[in-house]
């Protein structure tokens, strides 16, 4: 057992565990964030996605001791004090049909679009093609983030 | 069709019912009790903020306006914790922004809640209208004892009763005297008319919406309660074999580890209740207890399925369907008609098992309690057969064991068994602590109820005059029973109803047959079930067929369907299910399925002329009392990457109670279709599955899925049927027709490999 000293969602907090405890388990376990959710454990699902410095990438996958000082964002930080853009583009569109997979995929798509405002199919496409939806949800979410993009996120 | 242990029939909403159906203890839908305080009808009305009016087990308005509707059905994904309680909303002229629902524990009160077979709206649309109903009409009856005038000068509007004068009292206000009302006949209510209708047909979002995209909505992993610790087991590859030893020394050297012990096996078939057994891991937290599991060293014992092959029992029941097998429905003579054919046309089809792999893999939380009830949070299909479970597992009494159920992460059919559940319990009890079991992804997709595999051959006769004269069907696959009863050999004709028996075209020589296929692993019901791999069958031979007539396949389809009849199975055969309804409640009619073949023919373009590369394809079909019509257009590009632009749909469900849902259970059934199409497959060797997370179990991603798919509704006023299911089973053949007229290359064999 270890201390880290983690920064989510813009705040500073310490927790104890093990070194090679997945950030997606110290999340869901030790702080109560449970919007993150497993779906593989392997990186290839997209469930756990949450952003480390602005990049999204799987919780599921990357140890407590990787993470150092870069800043964690998961769901319950994107929407914290008023809805994101991209959450409101996915009520628009009513996308979620069990919502599991949903916190992952709105995770994915900010990233995406912080870093390009007007991605093309392709784009949506490649950077969305890590996250797994079993309802099928896919033609609602190219909708909502094309939508999104379209408000100036 | 599938295994229900609570009572499926068709309850009608009056006192007189309840009082028939509570004498029996089964499933009353109506209490008939007024809950709350004592109430005096004759009492000055306060308007009392603490006044509870519950007519009914599903409705309950309080003195502060609130209306509480129970959801009894559960989430997963289809909107059904919305739109049954949007029925009773738009009945009882209920202020949606008012209303709060919540779901309802497993209780026989709340009649059928196994969410399966997509049947809760067509099972509780009327009822629950009735009940909306009756509750309006007795806060009407309430005011009009108020005011002291007749009722007929009464209506009620958006969560008030309007005098004709202008005056009103909200439903608020209205609770107390209400709730001291008797509970009108069945006689005495009126249902609204369609065109009053402000939710039914109209466009009402999922009720969970917001808490779902900010992460707040909460599903079995989620749930939260003191002195909580975590689960996780070990299986046996082979499902139901022991355990000849095994060494925790390591794991239990691991700090946090409380307890690694052996859970009994139950030997195949196990049924859907038993837990496989195994090594349990109990920790402090999932992180802890993973690692520790992954250190447990077992030698494992083997059962009777340990040679099972699916590859070769996939050869062997492929050998099976090349001969006659039993007949289960036979008209005329189809071997002599084929002797008399001028052609025939003749095809095998094979689908290999599949996973459900919901995106929540089964978990569950377990408080087995000192006075010996037991407490449950997690994501069932069926509670009530989940509370059975677990009470027959822990040697106590129902009424001891409490099933609150959470939002599904999907399910498709895996959370119908109470499997994981009872495991849960078990370790709780074992413990003597709260337990929150996960399963892992690697568990999930090896140790599932798998989607039966299947081989089948189909045989058309066409004569010289070009007129289909014969049709030989024939099946195998293990059946869903098999998992329960080691007798089961083979198809029931419950499952061969799903797209065999209820072959509808009108030629004079058909035969319907199955063959015996053992199931030698867990088999369970997967979204649409047997229909999958039958629509998948009939839908492509028919394609085949239309060439053969050279034909377009839309002309050949309507000509295959005949005339316009509403065909009596019964009459053809012993034993006909229709889903579980009589067939005169709701006829296979010809009519409505050309009716939404003629309707994705006029809306998909059908026969525009597409460049090389790409191709349309249809097919329809008739699943769980719904009639859809699918048209596909696909894109092959020369490294025969598949690309779908564009999916047509036209449905008949009767009246389409949340329209934008059924569209999204549409869209989501072309996406869920393409991945048992284009990517799924489980293969099990030496009684062990092999693929085990999504990095091999391949499911479609957005760059596989449809990129539009459009739905278009038949209108009518027809009562509602399910949406749920049958989207899966038609597109399917749609796609691989729209990839033999992009390529010239016939799949026969799932997941399409080009």
């Amino acid at each position: 057992m270890e201390k880290f000293t983690l920064n989510i969602n813009d705040q500073k907090i310490t927790i104890e565990c093990a070194p090679d405890t997945p950030l997606l388990w110290a999340l869901r376990d030790q702080l109560r964030l449970t919007g993150t959710k497993y779906g593989c454990g392997i990186a290839v699902c997209g469930s756990c996605t949450v952003h480390l410095d602005g990049t999204a990438i799987r919780s599921c996958s990357i140890p407590i001791s990787a993470i150092n000082d870069k800043a964690i964002t998961t769901i319950e930080g994107v929407g914290k004090d008023r809805l994101h853009p991209v959450q409101k583009a996915w009520i628009a569109e009513n996308v979620p049909q069990c919502g599991f997979c949903q916190s992952g995929q709105i995770m994915s798509a900010i990233a995406l679009l912080e870093q390009n405002g007007n991605p093309s199919d392709a784009d949506i496409e490649q950077a969305m093609s890590g996250n797994i939806c079993r309802c099928g949800t896919y033609i609602r979410i190219r909708s909502a983030i094309k939508n999104a993009a379209k408000n100036n996120v | 069709m599938k295994p229900n242990p609570s009572n499926n029939k068709l309850f009608k909403v009056s006192r007189r019912d309840f009082v028939k159906i509570g004498a029996l203890g089964s499933t009353g839908l109506f209490l008939g009790v007024p809950l709350g305080c004592k109430q005096d009808k004759n009492a000055f009305l306060t308007g009392r903020e603490d006044a509870v009016f519950a007519p009914n087990v599903y409705i309950t308005i309080l003195g502060t306006g609130e209306v509480q509707l129970i959801a009894h059905r559960s989430e997963m994904g289809t909107g059904i914790r919305t739109s049954l309680p949007l029925v009773m909303a738009d009945e009882m002229e209920a202020d949606w922004t008012k209303v709060k629902i919540i779901q309802a524990v497993g209780d026989v009160k709340y009649g059928d809640q196994n969410t399966d077979g997509s049947y809760s709206v067509r099972m509780f649309y009327q009822p629950l209208r009735v009940a909306g109903a009756t509750v309006k009409l007795m806060l009407m009856q309430a005011a009009a004892q108020e005011w002291q005038v007749d009722i007929s000068e009464c209506s009620a509007v958006n969560h008030e009763i309007v005098h004709s004068s202008g005056k009103s009292l909200g439903y608020g206000y209205l609770a107390e005297k209400a709730g001291a009302l008797p509970i009108p006949e069945e006689n005495e209510i009126t249902l609204k008319d369609s065109k009053d209708f402000k939710f039914i047909s109209k466009e009402t979002v999922i009720y969970d919406l917001e808490d779902i995209v900010t992460g707040k909505a909460v599903y079995g992993l989620d749930v939260q309660i003191p002195d909580l610790k975590v689960a996780v087991i070990k299986r046996n590859p082979e499902a139901g074999a022991g355990i000849k030893s095994f060494n925790s020394d390591m794991a239990t050297a691991i700090e946090g580890v409380s307890k690694v012990y052996k859970m009994e096996s139950t030997a195949f078939p196990m049924g859907y209740n038993a837990p496989l057994g195994g090594i349990v891991v109990v920790a402090n937290n999932t992180w802890t207890a993973l690692k520790a599991l992954d250190t447990v060293e077992v030698v494992w014992d083997k059962g009777i399925n340990a040679s099972y092959d699916s590859n070769a029992f996939m050869q062997q029941m492929q050998r099976s369907v090349q001969k006659e097998g039993q007949v289960k429905r036979q008209q005329g003579s189809a071997t002599k008609a084929l002797k008399e054919a001028t052609k025939v046309i003749e095809s095998d089809f094979l689908v290999p098992h599949l996973a459900h792999s919901p995106m929540e893999t089964p978990c569950a939380v377990a408080r087995c309690n000192a006075d010996g009830t037991c407490e449950i949070w997690a994501p069932v299909q069926s509670p009530q057969w989940v509370r059975q479970a677990i009470a027959e597992a822990l040697g106590i009494e129902e009424s001891e064991v409490t099933i609150n159920v959470t939002l599904l992460g999907s399910a498709f059919g895996r959370k119908s068994k109470p499997d994981f559940v009872v495991e849960a319990a078990l370790i709780s009890k074992e413990m003597n602590t709260p337990i929150k079991l996960l399963w892992t992804r690697e568990d999930d997709i090896q140790h599932d109820f798998y989607h039966s595999n299947c081989a089948q051959h189909i045989k058309v006769g066409i004569d010289k005059n070009n007129k289909v004269t014969s049709w030989v069907h024939r099946t195998a696959f293990p059946s869903i029973s098999g998992t329960a009863n080691a007798d089961a050999k083979g198809p029931s004709s419950d499952e061969l109803c799903m797209g065999v028996l209820d072959m509808p075209f009108e030629i004079d020589n058909i035969s319907c047959e199955s063959l015996d296929a053992k199931a030698q692993i867990r088999i369970g019901w997967l979204r649409s079930v047997h229909n999958i791999n039958h629509a998948f069958a009939i839908g492509s031979i028919v394609d085949q067929v239309a060439q053969a007539r050279e034909m377009d396949p839309i002309d050949n389809m309507m000509d295959l369907l005949g005339s316009d009849r509403k065909i009596d199975f019964t009459a053809l055969m012993e034993g006909f299910n229709n889903y579980n309804v009589k067939l005169e409640d709701y006829p296979y009619d010809t009519h409505r399925l050309k009716q939404v073949i003629q309707l994705v023919k006029e809306k998909s373009g059908w026969g525009k002329s597409l460049p090389e590369g790409k191709g349309m394809g249809f097919a329809a079909h008739r699943s769980f009392l719904t009639y859809v019509a699918c048209v596909v257009e696909v894109e092959v590009d020369d490294n025969n990457n598949i690309k779908i632009p564009m999916v047509h749909f036209a449905i008949d469900c009767g009246v389409p109670v949340n329209p934008d849902r059924i569209r999204a259970q549409f869209e989501g059934g072309a996406a869920f279709g393409a991945s048992l199409a284009l990517k799924s497959e489980i293969n099990v060797k030496n009684g062990a599955v092999i693929e085990d997370n999504f990095n091999n179990y391949l499911v479609a991603r957005i760059t596989d899925a449809p990129i539009n798919t459009a739905v278009h509704f038949v209108e009518n006023e027809e009562k509602p049927t399910g949406v749920g299911e049958p989207p899966v089973p038609p597109f399917i053949p749609a796609l691989c027709n729209a990839i033999f007229m992009a390529t010239g290359k016939r799949i026969t064999r799932l997941p399409i490999k080009l």
